[in-house]
Parts: structure tokens; sequence; C-alpha cells
């Protein structure tokens, strides 16, 4: 359990995947501009970062390794991902109707987030158990919704801030970002 | 030629993927603590990048367009897989400095960007001039970034593993946020608002 809760802290905080590896940083300024949308993409990452791992753990104990054939690894992950996320996608479609809308166009954008791609191929660089795995895809997903719900709430404020021009809209985001990075660094010690 | 060059020039500056489009932002922030590691990443996504859009631009009349995506994304794999495995038997300090950002070159938005905006659309010469143009573009911006991180980082400056100077203050006493994860953001932050200060790039 101990060993769980661990994992689980690193992955969401002391190493957060926008904050201290740099990843998903594309749809991190992309979407983060409103909060709503913010959350919409949030959830929709935790989801597939959630599948993604069960099902890249299936395949690798299953399938990859019986036959040692792990340098296949990102070829087969990022196919089982962009695949997963289609799926995902119509299933949602036909059952719930208020869960698409709010997910929509964010789910197919996923697939070229590179912070699940991250979860798939660090899982199986630890040799994580099934349980573990799904707690790191877990963390992981909190963390970097996090950060984007985070980050939105600035930049809506930023909106409005009388910056100087030529530091409206990305750069002050960026700068925004390394406050918030430096602020997680004093979580380092924890772990 | 005059048209070759023209797309050459466009992604350096015009259509730099880093600072005008804001694509491939991850293993620019990523791997740029040392010079030598983004070269090292500059020549990996250069490779993958002129092979998979060859290949693409190759095979684009044979490909039906509803599955497009899919077999790019395959294509871009083999090659990034191969880039790894030459990277881990030849060069295992690198490899192990840059991680897991080797295999993740194949979700880099640049790389499926330029092969669905251009590779897939046109002859394999152009195809070459525009992925050198971007290439290029994508190196200059990660060198430069590595350059002022490694500089005010450690206070000296290494190029191939061949130490180069050291600056007299810093050196001794070098601004360790340069070198943490918040130093990347601040320096890409601060490129950025100076190339839309000077009017190279367009202001919100």
């Amino acid at each position: 359990m101990n060993e769980l809760i661990v994992i689980f802290v690193s992955m969401a905080f002391v190493n957060n995947v926008v904050f201290a590896r740099y990843l998903g940083l594309c749809p991190y300024f992309g979407v983060s501009k409103k909060t709503g949308p913010a959350l919409g993409m949030g959830m929709a990452v935790i989801f597939v970062m959630l599948i993604a791992a069960a099902a890249t753990w299936l395949i690798n104990h299953y399938i990859l390794i019986p036959f040692n054939v792990q340098f296949m690894q990102i070829v087969i992950f990022i196919l089982v991902i962009s695949s997963l996320v289609q799926i995902t996608e119509l299933f949602i479609k036909r059952t719930s109707a208020t869960l698409y809308n709010a997910l929509g166009i964010f789910l197919a954008l996923i697939t070229t987030n590179c912070a699940v791609l991250f979860v798939t191929l660090w899982n199986a660089l630890h040799d994580y158990t099934f349980i573990e795995s799904i707690v790191s895809a877990l963390g992981s997903g909190i963390g970097f919704a996090f950060a984007l719900i985070l980050m939105s709430g600035i930049r809506e404020r930023l909106e409005i801030a009388d910056c100087p021009r030529s530091m409206r809209g990305l750069p002050i985001a960026f700068i925004a970002a390394m406050m918030l990075s430096l602020a997680l660094i004093g979580l380092g010690g924890m772990i | 030629m005059g048209k070759f060059r023209k797309q050459f020039v466009s992604g350096i500056i015009a259509a730099n993927p880093v600072f005008m489009l804001g694509l491939g932002l991850c293993p620019v922030l990523a791997v740029s603590v040392a010079i030598d590691y983004g070269i090292g990443m500059s020549g990996a996504v250069m490779f993958v990048l002129m092979a998979s859009n060859m290949v693409i631009s190759f095979i684009r009349k044979f490909v039906p367009s509803i599955s497009r995506i899919p077999i790019f994304i395959v294509i871009i794999a083999t090659f990034v897989t191969i880039t790894t495995l030459v990277f881990e038997a030849w060069m295992p300090a690198l490899h192990e400095a840059l991680g897991l950002f080797l295999p993740l070159i194949v979700v880099n938005c640049i790389i499926l960007g330029r092969a669905e905006a251009f590779a897939s659309k046109n002859p394999v010469a152009s195809t070459i001039a525009d992925t050198l143009g971007a290439t290029v573009g994508f190196a200059l911006a990660l060198v430069t970034i590595c350059f002022f991180r490694e500089l005010f980082g450690t206070g000296s400056l290494s190029l191939f593993g061949v130490h180069l100077f050291t600056l007299p203050v810093l050196g001794e006493d070098p601004i360790l946020l340069f070198i943490l994860p918040p130093g990347a953001f601040l320096v890409i932050g601060l490129l950025l608002a100076l190339l839309r200060w000077r009017g190279v790039a367009q202001s919100e």
C-alpha cells in the first residue's frame, strides 16, 4: 500500500508530467485559455491514460515479453493508444451524449499528447505490476489535469492584466508556468 | 531551384516550428540542459523527419486518405525505433541522457504536422527542401535555448565534451535555476517575447 501511495504522489506532484518532465506541452498551452475546456481536457486525459495503461500492460506482459519482442514497444503502444482513443470516442458518442459534448474534440487530440505514451513506456521500463501501472497512470493523469486547470485560472486573469505588448499571450504563459514549476520544486524533498 | 529555397527558408524563420508555431515544445524544453544534448536530439529528429517524410511522399498516391494517419504513425514509429536502437548501441551516454524523449519523438507534433501538411501532398524533391527547413529551424531554436541554459546554469560552455570557456563570476556561482525545470520555461518565454518585441514574430 505504501509503495502505491509513493508512486501516486511522485507521479502527480513531485514529478508532475508538465512541470517537472515537460510532457504534453502542446495541449497544455493550447487548451489552457479557459477553465471550461481545460476541465474537459483534464478529465479526458485521466480517462485515456487509465485505459491505455491497462491495455498496454496486458499486451506487454502476455504478447511482447513471452515472444521477446520488446523492441516493438514504441510501434505497438502508439497504435494501441490511437485505436483506444478512437474506440473510446465512438463508445462515449453512443452511450452518453452529455459526456461526448463535454469531452468531444479533446478526445481526438489526445493521441498526440506525449504524456500518455510516456506513462505506458515508463510503466514498461520500471516493470510495474498491473496495480502499480494503474496507480501511476492515475497519478500522471491527475497531475496533468491539476496543472492544466491551475494554469487556465491564471491565464483567465492574465487576459485582463496590463502587461507589455510583446509579452501578451504565450510568453507570459511560459513565465507563469515557470512560477508554478518553481513552486512544485519545493516538494522535491518529499520522496 | 528558387521554389526549393523558399520552402527551406520559410521553415527556418517565418514558419519556425518552435518559436512561431509552438510545436514540438516537449523535447525542446526537456533536453535543453546542455548543447550536446540539443545537437543529439536535433540529429535524431532530423533523421526521423527526413526518412519518414521521404517514404510518405513516395507512397502518397497509394495511401487511402481515410486511413492515412495510422499509416503515417506506423512509418514514423518504425524510424523512431531504428533511431532509438542506434543511439543505444553507439551513443549509450547520450541515450541515457535523452531517456524516454527519444521514443517520444513519435508523438512530436512537428513530424506528424509536416507529414500531414506537406509530405502527403507533394513530390519527394520539394518534400526534402521543406523537411530540411523545418528541421534546421527546430535545431536552431533548440540549440539557442540550450546555449542560454548551459551558459547561465553552469557558468561555462562545452561542445562535444570539449570545455570551451568559463564565465568569471557565474563559473563559481552559477544560476542553478536555469538548469532546473523552471529555467526552461523562463528562457523560452523571454526568447519569444524578445522575438515579438523585435518584430520578428507577430504579437497577439
